[in-house]
């Protein structure tokens, strides 16, 4: 239990290893992320440094979190 | 509002990538897309497409205030609302304005979308902290979890942690280590941070990949293993 604790704050202070994206460069290509993955397409492979950068910052982990949700609701809306 | 502003991002530039280089081409806007944004260009802006992006834009921001709805149990249902509409009202202003630059990556809907969504995110973020004063670098911050019991972890995951608390306290600037504590450790959203400051979000985040970066650096001179922290778990 402790080590998950201890876990969790070394990822939130250590931040993704490797490239990113910046917190602009994610709005930028969030849309056509979410799209991708929705679709079951590889969005990491078209998108390189958005999932390191979802990591390591939980705004933009939430709006990701927020139009992906939003999309797949209004895509089983219109089923 | 925005993510960023103009950030230098020269510091950053050694670990950045660039998706347009990478992606794939696109096959351009859907013919749906291309009717909302010839509707939108269209002088004078006839009709009633302004007003048809409003009604979506606001379906988006109710959807991200219901969703956070259960984080501000102090606003009544007139708040929410409130906070809706002007999201949607703000995220018009933004999408009018930043029309020229929609490229038809994704549909248009689903680009107009995150504005509404990123307007609704930050103004409830913000409400959440109004009138609260920001657990900045208090004197005491600790990286062992509050009321837990003493560090019982392996003694690599001890020195580890004792390093990375000494990198903090030593190798970071102040303005990093007040990024790094109130981000990190306290759970202070960075656009509100960033409000706070007077400063971006895009900004306060190149200060924590910063930190993060010196960090990182450090724990690798001193012989201290990181292996996969920092990466989330799957």
């Amino acid at each position: 239990m402790i080590h998950r604790e201890h876990d969790k704050v070394l990822r939130a202070l250590l931040g993704p290893a490797g490239p990113e994206l910046s917190c602009e460069e994610c709005f930028e290509h969030l849309d056509r992320y979410v799209e991708l993955e929705v679709g079951g397409a590889d969005a990491d492979e078209a998108i390189p440094g958005m999932r390191a950068h979802l990591q390591g910052c939980p705004a933009c982990h939430e709006d990701h979190a927020s139009l992906r949700s939003f999309v797949l609701s209004e895509g089983s809306d219109s089923r | 509002m925005s993510v960023g502003g103009a950030v230098s991002v020269g510091a950053m530039e050694a670990s950045r990538v660039r998706p347009q280089q990478q992606a794939a081409v696109s096959a351009g806007p859907d013919a749906e897309s291309c009717a909302w944004v010839a509707a939108l260009q269209k002088p004078g802006r006839q009709g009633d497409a302004v007003a048809r992006l409003h009604d979506l834009l606001l379906r988006a921001a109710h959807f991200e205030v219901n969703r956070r709805r259960a984080t501000l149990p102090h606003l009544r249902g007139d708040d929410f609302d409130d906070l809706a509409m002007q999201s949607a009202d703000d995220a018009l202003v933004a999408v009018l304005a930043k029309l020229g630059t929609y490229r038809g990556e994704s549909r248009f809907t689903t680009w107009a979308y995150k504005f509404a969504l990123l307007e609704a995110a930050v103004k409830l973020r913000r409400r959440a902290w109004q009138g609260r004063e920001l657990p900045l670098a208090p004197e005491t911050w600790s990286l062992l979890p509050a009321g837990g019991p003493s560090p019982a972890a392996t003694a690599e995951r001890g020195e580890l942690l004792d390093g990375l608390q000494h990198a903090i306290a030593h190798e970071l600037t102040p303005h990093q280590r007040e990024v790094l504590v109130a981000t990190t450790l306290n759970g202070v959203p960075i656009d509100v941070l960033a409000e706070r400051l007077n400063t971006t979000r895009g900004a306060l985040y190149k200060s924590l990949h910063d930190a993060r970066h010196k960090l990182r650096a450090h724990l690798a001179a001193q012989g201290l293993s990181i292996g996969g922290e920092g990466e989330e778990e799957s």
